[in-house]
């Protein structure tokens, strides 16, 4: 991560290469749209990966990526329903049929067996290849918390779970035969399969993605396809020029400097996952259970905010905590503060050929007090109904500076401004104090009804999150405010 | 037949045997209908749907469809040879609308292409104009209209509403309840390839061949021994292709009929969701006489079912939600009351339990309610109303034999889940407080096993064994991941003594055994499993007296077992018995039949016995519940199941599982939105949302109850598929005990499913 692209320049290609069941292929001409699940049943006859929703949420067609970089050997499971052919470019697909050598089975398969983990087995081959990357990146056996933080992204309706759980744990670490699985290098250099009036196109740096853009500023900008790919799948848009940012050098970066964690627009949730865990295990919490493990693989920091969904859950977060946006257009770039991208449901400030870069997060002060809570009909997997953050200065048990932020509660993430007006100088101690602020939400709001949730429960837990917030800031034990407690460091899943 | 061995002489019934697909289903290798080789010209069709519920169809303009690149058809009513119809029984669910719409998503026309991608693509070029009506959408919009499916029952003893007013105590209140969507992972589909002189083969994921054989024929005007329908296996059923395969089935076979090609129809997930029927939702207007201690004297319940459009399997479906009004307890004096409401909306059709759960949870809803106003413990109020001898007629007349069972098996679970000393320690808790609040409850299950319908239990099997020994088995269930298929083949294993993989599994075929019954009602094991044993046994009887002869023994002295026969002292390999057979002329094929005693239920009388027996179970289920958000965690979970003398205790373990977290799914996180317009607004798993691994707890034990079935069932074994998932009603009670003590003795205010929303309101009502 972060390292980019340390190959010299090589010339532009036209051809986006891969490894697939041993080999390496190259492909110079797929239409765009294209998703890898299509190209794997459909022109391949590999029809071991099942289709079960095309839109990335039930997992019957995880596959896992496996690339090579820098010596290290990573194992991404992706929903290949959703992910665009061009995007494997520089990684081996291994599919479920690429596990077992003849009749011995991998250790994952040979458990799921053993612990009769399969019943009408439409699931099993995306569960199979989601255990098999956790299988090849862990080291020590895994815990069943962290088990169920990698299946969260695998709808089983059969089994009710618990035999799969059982075989994850007896797979274990347990070895397999000798692995047949490489990963694949990037070939290094600008990627641009197709011509002018339709191509899918992968910049090697953010110089050629600039004037790529500047040339093309009516491409569709693709960062991990998680939302793309359903505007395929679903909204069956017929887009002809793709710009994947995945191979950008220098988009992944991270910095840590001056109190601020800087993010570059293509670190991918995953990645961002315990950096941002460290900065609150709230938002540690929001990030683990944001999609799940296949889409933080794929989805990145800067799709998630560019995306400008009323119901993602980085922005509400970020804003609370004063993130700055830096976008970039040509040669010229700008920043600002992220509330102020979002202007109105599924429009930003973001022009033509404009993109994001980074964004940058201010960490917390000794002062600061900060909560983030994301309330969903189920508790993983589920996009929020409401998502509420608060970041206070908190000076002798009165709150000084304040910013709230909340999402699910207006066509954009914003800040409840006059909340944030009230809640100056309250107290902690005294909850009568509280009452100006807690009062103040319902004129920041005006929530909508919908098949999430009504207007008025929207309204009524925003409240009682902030009251909420402000009891443990008065220092309630977690565990009496909350039915499940933020997962301890070393049993949240991280995907290596 | 000869009677059962002594279990210990089992050499494959009772084994714990991986399901017969294991294997492939993690190599991926398993073959579902989508994954079938397509054979060369396929052809692919996707469906045009209705952009309003209900209204006159003005025009519909195709003209830009047909013009769609790939495009090699379009299908309309115009062009089916028979009848314009594919519904189970009442011939009111077209397959193509006509004229008018009455569901939002209703199928108007299709789309045949050269692609699945050209065909969706050419489906939305459609316009179709359509004169909107108001469509009546809700309970009340369908009552306030008054038009059914299907006539009103009822039935009962003495005058319930007169006995619920001489009570000492008496409650009433109204209590609504959710539908479910299937989820089946893999959606509806089917592949038709035509054969010589109008033959067709249709593969289709159905639980009920027999019936999409039926219905091809029915749309193209053809005898059904032109239609060959085949089923190897379902990614997932549930109730929800029973009659929902029909369509699908039936647009695939008219396109190959119209283009003379092989064509295939996947339904989109969204389609599915849209075009094909869910659980019945429910609402239950009850009143309620008792006594100080909660014996009921007195129930008179309502049972509204929206069923949508048409009548589809209503009769059923609402019949058996009446047959499971009263759950495990006698209520002397009874009325349970029916209508079903015709909505303007998808048509409703079976879901696992097929109405039973939705009775059941009104009455334990009830029990709950019954239990808050005298201030008795929950499982004390039920446990005083359990059927007893002497108390043991239920409302619909059949005499419940085996009493005994379900107090013994509750009385077990109460001491091995520490109910008692959890809920002192639940209260203790709780007290200290008042955000996060806990709650318990232990729950049981009585569910009658036979179709009420009572021609449908039937069965047939086809057994072959081939010269070298080796066994070929063909019935007329499916398997949908139950592990039917592998439950039959180890009786047929054990019937011959041989090793199961020498017993191949075979494809449903409906030209290898006729006129079957969908494999639904939980009965697949019980019908199937017989008909099997039977058509083995018969083979194995001539191949005894092969043997008998050969050894000039008795016929009697001659065993099978371990791959060989034996008699006296001699002995031969199960394979050269069968080759000698052949050489002696003596048939090794046999199609058995069979069909369920003791089943006399007469729907017009109210008279009879609907079910040869009951598959009991109980539940104890813990909650934590968030008091300001309305979040819920089930904590912990212990089980005790009634499977009879299992055929296979993994399979039937999977069942019990399985079927309690899709309860529990049901009435928590599942929500099925419909907004004013009649639109399904949660139509994918983005919306629709079925429990994650997270949702099931890691304490989470379940044991099965040992107890032989008093029927002569296969091996004496219970059915499984159904009864578990009304143990998922557990959780609903706990969230209701958690809620309850906000504000002790007030009834709490919560309808199905219990979202988060739904739960926080209820809260909100008690504390204000």
């Amino acid at each position: 991560m972060g390292e980019g692209m340390q190959n010299s320049r090589v010339a532009g290609r036209s051809a986006i290469r891969f490894r697939f069941r041993g080999r390496e292929v190259e492909l110079a001409a797929f239409a765009p749209r294209t998703t890898l699940l299509d190209w794997l049943r459909i022109d391949q006859g590999a029809t071991g990966t099942k289709e079960g929703c095309a839109e990335g949420d039930c997992g019957a067609c995880t596959i896992v990526l496996v690339r090579r970089r820098g010596g290290e050997v990573s194992f991404a499971p992706v929903n290949a329903c959703i992910l665009l052919l061009g995007q494997v470019d520089g990684a081996e697909i291994v599919t479920v049929e690429d596990l077992a050598e003849g009749t011995i089975l991998h250790p994952v398969q040979e458990a799921m067996v053993e612990a009769h983990a399969s019943q009408c087995g439409f699931c099993t081959p995306g569960i199979v290849m989601s255990l098999f990357a956790l299988h090849e990146s862990a080291s020590v056996p895994p815990a069943r918390d962290t088990i169920r933080d990698q299946l969260a992204g695998n709808l089983c309706r059969c089994t009710g779970y618990r035999p799969i759980v059982e075989a994850a744990e007896r797979a274990g670490t347990r070895a397999g035969a000798s692995p047949r699985w490489w990963g694949c290098d990037d070939a290094g250099g600008d990627l641009f399969v197709g011509r002018d009036e339709q191509f899918f196109a992968a910049p090697d740096s953010i110089e050629t993605l600039a004037a790529l853009l500047v040339k093309h500023p009516d491409a569709t900008l693709v960062s991990g396809a998680t939302d793309v790919g359903l505007w395929i799948t679903k909204g069956l848009q017929d887009i002809r020029k793709i710009v994947w940012l995945g191979r950008v050098a220098g988009l992944d970066a991270v910095s840590d400097e001056d109190g601020s964690l800087k993010l570059g627009a293509g670190v991918t949730l995953a990645d961002a996952l315990p950096l941002l865990r460290e900065i609150h295990p709230d938002l540690g919490e929001v990030m683990r259970r944001f999609g799940s493990v296949q889409v933080r693989a794929s989805g990145t920091v800067g799709g998630n905010l560019a995306n400008g969904s009323p119901i993602g859950d980085l922005a509400p977060c970020l804003i609370a905590l004063g993130a700055t946006l830096e976008l970039r257009h040509g040669g010229v770039t700008r920043t600002l503060p992220l509330e102020d991208f979002f202007v109105a449901y599924r429009k930003q400030d973001r022009r033509a050929g404009e993109f994001v870069t980074s964004v940058t997060i201010p960490k917390l002060a000794a002062s600061d007090q900060f909560r983030a809570y994301k309330v969903t009909k189920r508790l993983d997997e589920d996009i929020s109904a409401v998502l509420a953050a608060f970041r206070f200065e908190v000076v002798d048990g009165r709150i000084g500076r304040a910013r709230i932020a909340y999402g699910g509660m207006a066509g954009i993430p914003a800040r409840a401004r006059s909340a944030e007006g009230f809640i100056l100088g309250a107290r902690l101690e005294d909850e009568k104090s509280w009452r100006g602020g807690l009062t103040a939400l319902a004129l920041d709001f005006t929530p909508l009804d919908d098949q999430r949730a009504s207007a008025a429960y929207r309204s009524l837990v925003a409240r009682n999150l902030l009251k909420k917030a402000l009891m443990e800031m008065r220092g309630a034990p977690a565990l009496d405010l909350r039915i499940a407690a933020p997962r301890p460091l070393s049993q949240a899943a991280s995907p290596s | 037949m000869r009677p059962d061995s002594p279990d210990e002489a089992l050499a494959v019934v009772r084994k714990p045997l991986a399901h017969d697909s294991a294997r492939l289903h993690v190599k991926g290798a398993a073959t579902y209908i989508d994954d079938i080789r397509e054979p060369a010209g396929t052809l692919h069709v996707a469906p045009g749907l209705s952009p309003v519920a209900r209204g006159r169809i003005l025009s519909v303009d195709l003209s830009a469809v047909r013009e769609a690149h790939g495009v090699v058809a379009v299908l309309s009513a115009a062009d089916i040879p028979g009848k314009n119809d594919v519904a189970p029984a009442y011939g009111d669910d077209p397959l193509f609308a006509v004229d008018e719409v009455i569901f939002h998503g209703q199928v108007v026309f299709a789309v045949v292409a050269e692609t699945r991608d050209a065909a969706r693509r050419a489906a939305r070029l459609a316009k179709i104009d359509v004169e909107a009506v108001e469509p009546a959408v809700d309970f009340d919009a369908a009552i306030a209209r008054g038009v059914t499916v299907l006539p009103d029952y009822e039935f009962g003893r003495g005058d319930a509403a007169q006995a619920v007013r001489a009570s000492p105590k008496r409650l009433s209140g109204r209590f609504e309840i959710g539908g479910q969507e299937h989820f089946y992972l893999e959606g509806q589909v089917a592949l038709a390839i035509p054969g010589e002189a109008g033959d067709l083969l249709v593969h289709s994921s159905t639980q009920d061949p027999t019936e999409v054989q039926h219905v091809v024929a029915r749309v193209l005007g053809c005898p059904d021994s032109h239609i060959t329908v085949e089923t190897r296996r379902m990614g997932g059923g549930f109730g929800g292709k029973e009659s929902q395969a029909n369509q699908t089935a039936a647009l695939a076979a008219l396109a190959a009929r119209v283009t003379g090609r092989p064509c295939k129809l996947r339904l989109d997930r969204d389609d599915d969701f849209i075009i094909t029927g869910k659980r019945h939702e429910f609402r239950a207007d009850w009143s309620v006489g008792f006594d100080e201690k909660g014996v009921v004297s007195a129930y008179d319940v309502q049972l509204d079912a929206r069923c949508g459009c048409s009548a589809d399997l209503s009769t059923g479906v609402v019949d058996r939600a009446m047959f499971h009004a009263a759950n495990s307890y006698y209520l002397q004096d009874v009325a349970i009351r029916s209508r079903r409401l015709r909505t303007d909306t998808v048509s409703n059709t079976a879901f696992r339990g097929f109405g039973g759960p939705q009775g059941m949870l009104a009455i334990e809803r009830v029990m709950d309610a019954i239990a808050h106003e005298t201030g008795r413990d929950p499982l004390d109020v039920r446990k005083a109303n359990l059927y007893a001898p002497g108390r043991d007629l239920t409302p619909y007349g059949m005499k419940v034999e085996e009493t005994d069972t379900l107090p013994a098996l509750i009385d077990s679970l109460e001491a091995t889940s520490d109910y008692r000393a959890r809920r002192a320690a639940i209260a203790a808790h709780n007290e200290g407080h008042p955000v996060i609040r806990r709650g318990i409850a232990l729950t049981p299950v009585q569910f009658g096993i036979s179709f009420t319908l009572v021609h449908m239990n039937q069965a047939g099997a086809l057994v072959h064994v081939y010269q070298d020994g080796s066994i070929h088995l063909n019935h007329g269930g499916t398997e949908m991941g139950q592990g039917l298929f592998i439950k039959v083949a180890q009786v047929v294993a054990e019937e011959f003594g041989v090793p199961i993989d020498w017993v191949r599994i075979t494809p449903t075929n409906t030209a290898k055994v006729p006129n079957t019954s969908p494999t639904a009602a939980s009965s697949g094991s019980d019908l199937n499993g017989m008909a099997a044993r039977i058509a083995a046994s018969a083979i194995r009887e001539r191949m005894a007296q092969v043997a008998a002869q050969m050894w000039g023994l008795p016929v009697d002295g001659v065993t099978f077992r371990e791959g060989r026969v034996f008699g006296g002292n001699e002995s031969i390999s199960f394979r050269d018995l069968a080759r000698r057979a052949r050489e002696s002329r003596v048939q090794l094929s046999e199609a058995g039949f069979y069909k369920t005693p003791r089943l006399d239920w007469d729907r017009a009388t109210k008279t009879g016995r609907p079910f040869l027996y009951f598959a009991y179970g109980a539940a104890c289920s813990e909650v934590a519940v968030d008091t300001m958000t309305g979040e819920m965690r089930v904590t912990r979970v212990d089980i005790l199941h009634d499977v009879g003398r299992s055929l296979n205790p993994a399979i039937d373990i999977g069942q019990i599982e399985g079927g309690f977290v899709q309860g529990m799914g049901w009435l928590t996180t599942e929500e099925l939105v419909f907004d004013a317009k009649g639109r399904l607004r949660t139509h994918a798993p983005s919306t629709y949302k079925i429990p994650v691994a997270s949702d099931v707890p890691d304490d989470f034990r379940v044991a099965l109850f040992d107890n032989a079935n008093r029927e002569d069932t296969i091996y004496r074994s219970k059915a499984v598929g159904e009864p578990p998932l009304m143990l998922g009603i557990s959780v609903f009670s706990a969230i209701v005990d958690a809620l309850h003590g906000l504000a002790p003795g007030r009834q709490v205010p919560l309808d199905a499913p219990a979202t988060p929303e739904r739960i926080l309101f209820a809260a909100e009502a008690l504390r204000g």
